[in-house]
């Protein structure tokens, strides 16, 4: 039997058989597609990956109240802190926006990090390497579902702490103030891709290193105040860390007049869009290694090595 | 494209595969030639440890040949990885992919766009599988809910997605009863009997599901295949004697009355259910093992039965096992392999896959009748099925 001949058996209305999906005349043909063809199924590859996390939203709700709940409580902490201390009153506002802005991070680290690590272990990492897919769209797809989960915890966070502490907002660049908040989340999950293909290939200590992360992040970030104040610590941070860039210029667009920022919002913008740009090429570069690393030794795909 | 139309389904020559590990390096693929021809439904037979999962790995491209080469339908393995990822799916047994959190139509659909597949043709090419693999009342059931059987008949189905040209499967009736895996069986032999030129590469450690299922058998052992041919010709390789198993209402004689006979090799109380090696049976009949030079020697042996007083009850030729063909080509029983996990160390020696005599490198002549899971060491949940 040759490649030539093959057909479908039946001859008859191949597609009625559950079997039979996209008849091709041969092997040789289905292996061929076009430019088209390729970017279609890297698209369609970011959507699926994408789904879970957004159907995820909507299925399990206790999370919800979890991930408005404990951010709250935090932000109120630092709120009642501010108060006694009679800060200026756009300090609460800082804090309310921070808190709203952890919900970030919080998925970056723990969803975008250590997910390839958890990926192998459960097995679908080789099933993501052996797909026609390049596997960055696997990485596009977690970080896409990622913000979108995200946001509505942040939204949820920012409109009952505003709610409840009586924040006012006062915007005057709406448009640099979303352009920001679009870069942040772009640098942030650039960050994330890069930390993905890095643990999965230090090792096994993902759960720590993840927790490792966490906590020193947010205080360089100044997530709970103006970052301007940890001085050339702050600069440092602002240089490496996206959150604590996109914060920092976040406030100053979110409440108009203050007067503790590092650099000026349109600055930080660019900086954003450069750590967008770097991050998310350093994670193609990362994850090209990961995928030659992993074929030549053998063990960074298969969860039993 | 170097692909030619007229490739074999699989093509590899002098693959060896070597981990680099302390104190020594182990060697699990030791010049490996092999052949499938498109269409063919191929198993690779071994213990744990053979070298069947590493074989797997790098024809699926996830793992790189130390030396050698293979090329899937003309393509190589190491050149052309997107090519081949194209035409071919794998599912291995055990297998837990996807997310608890999604129902079985929605992991199947998240599937199918990794394969390329609109978005409503994915829906539908999930439902028409959902239903063709008999999980159309776990439809719209969670993932992390399903039996094991249902899980593995979901992997099956997601491992035809995107209508592969080869299909590998490594131990894909690992841990299912029965039923399961009698189940999962026929699918497999439905799908690929559907269209000419479907091949499947089969691993598994289960003797009776490769003379089963496969045209033609590999066996491999330490990185090396120690022979290649059909079920029947595997079996022809060790059977140099007739064998029968005979049941008769009494033997006056025992059996060394006809083990005296002209042609007669052998002549033993054969194992029965529930007595094994005591040759009666709770019927109060005897059973005989009876190895004869050949066939021709039956005849004496029924002609002396009645001067004996016996009558024959029962008489049915015995075929030797593919474990049999085993134990010939490697010394030691599936049971007493060693318990290691791959790669398995190698004893060095060089390539030399010894093919039985008659066997062809193309299709057989026609059908003859996983994954390891490791513990989740850190016990820690995992975060898309909490926290999405």
């Amino acid at each position: 039997m040759t490649a030539t001949s093959i057909r479908p058996r039946s001859g008859g209305r191949p597609a009625r058989d559950p079997f039979i999906g996209r008849p091709t005349a041969s092997p040789q043909a289905a292996a061929e597609w076009t430019r088209r063809q390729v970017v279609m199924a890297n698209l369609r590859s970011v959507r699926g990956r994408a789904y879970p996390r957004v159907t995820g939203l909507f299925r399990e709700k206790s999370w919800l109240l979890f991930e408005i709940l404990l951010p709250f409580l935090t932000t109120s902490a630092f709120v009642f802190v501010y108060r006694a201390l009679q800060a200026p009153p756009e300090y609460i506002g800082f804090v309310v926006v921070g808190g709203a802005m952890s919900a970030f991070w919080l998925n970056v680290v723990w969803m975008m990090a250590a997910q390839l690590y958890w990926e192998k272990d459960q097995g679908n990492l080789e099933l993501y390497f052996a797909a026609p897919m390049d596997v960055m769209s696997v990485l596009f797809g977690m970080a896409l579902g990622g913000m979108v989960m995200s946001s509505s915890r942040a939204i949820a966070v920012l409109v009952v702490a505003t709610l409840v502490y009586g924040v006012t907002f006062a915007v005057d660049q709406w448009l640099l103030l979303g352009l920001v908040f679009l870069l942040t989340l772009a640098a942030l999950y650039g960050l994330g891709m890069i930390l993905s293909s890095l643990f999965l290939m230090w090792g096994r200590e993902a759960w720590h290193m993840t927790q490792l992360l966490v906590e020193p992040v947010y205080f360089v970030s100044g997530l709970n105040f103006p970052v301007a104040r940890l001085g050339m610590l702050g600069a440092l941070a602002v240089a490496t860390i996206p959150l604590a860039v996109g914060l920092d210029a976040i406030r100053q667009l979110c409440f108009v007049g203050t007067d503790v920022s590092l650099l000026p919002p349109g600055v930080e913008a660019l900086i954003l869009a450069i750590m967008a740009v770097v991050f998310t090429l350093a994670a193609r570069a990362s994850l090209r290694i990961l995928e030659r690393r992993a074929r030549i030794e053998g063990r960074l795909t298969a969860r039993w090595r | 494209m170097s692909a030619e139309p007229t490739a074999p389904a699989i093509e590899a020559r002098g693959l060896r595969r070597v981990y680099r590990t302390k104190p020594v390096d182990v060697v699990a693929l030791d010049g490996v030639d092999l052949d499938v021809a498109a269409g063919e439904f191929f198993g690779l037979l071994g213990p744990n440890g053979a070298g069947k999962t590493t074989l797997i790995k790098i024809l699926t491209t996830l793992l790189a040949p130390s030396g050698g080469s293979a090329r899937i339908f003309g393509f190589d393995v190491e050149r052309e990885t997107k090519r081949i990822r194209r035409i071919m799916n794998m599912v291995a047994g055990g297998e837990q992919s996807g997310y608890g959190i999604l129902t079985v139509r929605e992991q199947l659909w998240m599937f199918s766009q990794f394969y390329g597949l609109p978005g409503g043709e994915g829906w539908r090419r999930v439902d028409e599988l959902i239903d063709a693999v008999g999980l159309g009342e776990q439809r719209v059931q969670r993932v992390g809910t399903l039996s094991t059987g249902q899980r593995q008949k979901m992997n099956f189905a997601r491992g035809l997605l995107n209508d592969p040209w080869i299909l590998f499967l490594d131990e894909p009736t690992l841990g299912l009863d029965v039923g399961a895996a009698r189940s999962v069986r026929e699918l497999v032999l439905s799908w690929q009997e559907s269209v000419a030129g479907r091949t499947v590469l089969l691993t598994t450690h289960y003797m009776a599901e490769a003379d089963e299922l496969c045209e033609r058998i590999a066996i491999v052992d330490h990185g090396r295949i120690l022979a290649i041919g059909t079920p029947a010709e595997l079996k022809r390789r060790v059977q140099r004697e007739s064998v029968f198993r005979l049941e008769l209402d009494r033997l006056d004689g025992g059996a060394t009355a006809l083990a005296r006979l002209p042609g007669v090799v052998s002549a033993v109380p054969a194992a029965t259910d529930g007595q094994a090696g005591a040759g009666a049976t709770p019927r109060q009949t005897v059973v005989l093992s009876l190895v004869l030079h050949d066939d021709a020697a039956l005849g004496g042996v029924v002609a002396a039965l009645d001067p004996l007083g016996a009558h024959i009850v029962a008489l049915q030729k015995s075929e030797p096992s593919l474990e049999d063909v085993f134990v010939e080509l490697v010394g030691r029983g599936f049971g007493d392999d060693e318990p290691t996990e791959e790669p398995p160390i190698s004893d060095g020696r060089g390539p030399g896959a010894a093919a039985v005599p008659g066997a062809t490198n193309g299709a057989g002549p026609g059908r003859a009748a996983g994954a390891d899971v490791g513990p989740h060491e850190l016990g820690e949940p995992d975060p898309e099925e909490l926290l999405t």
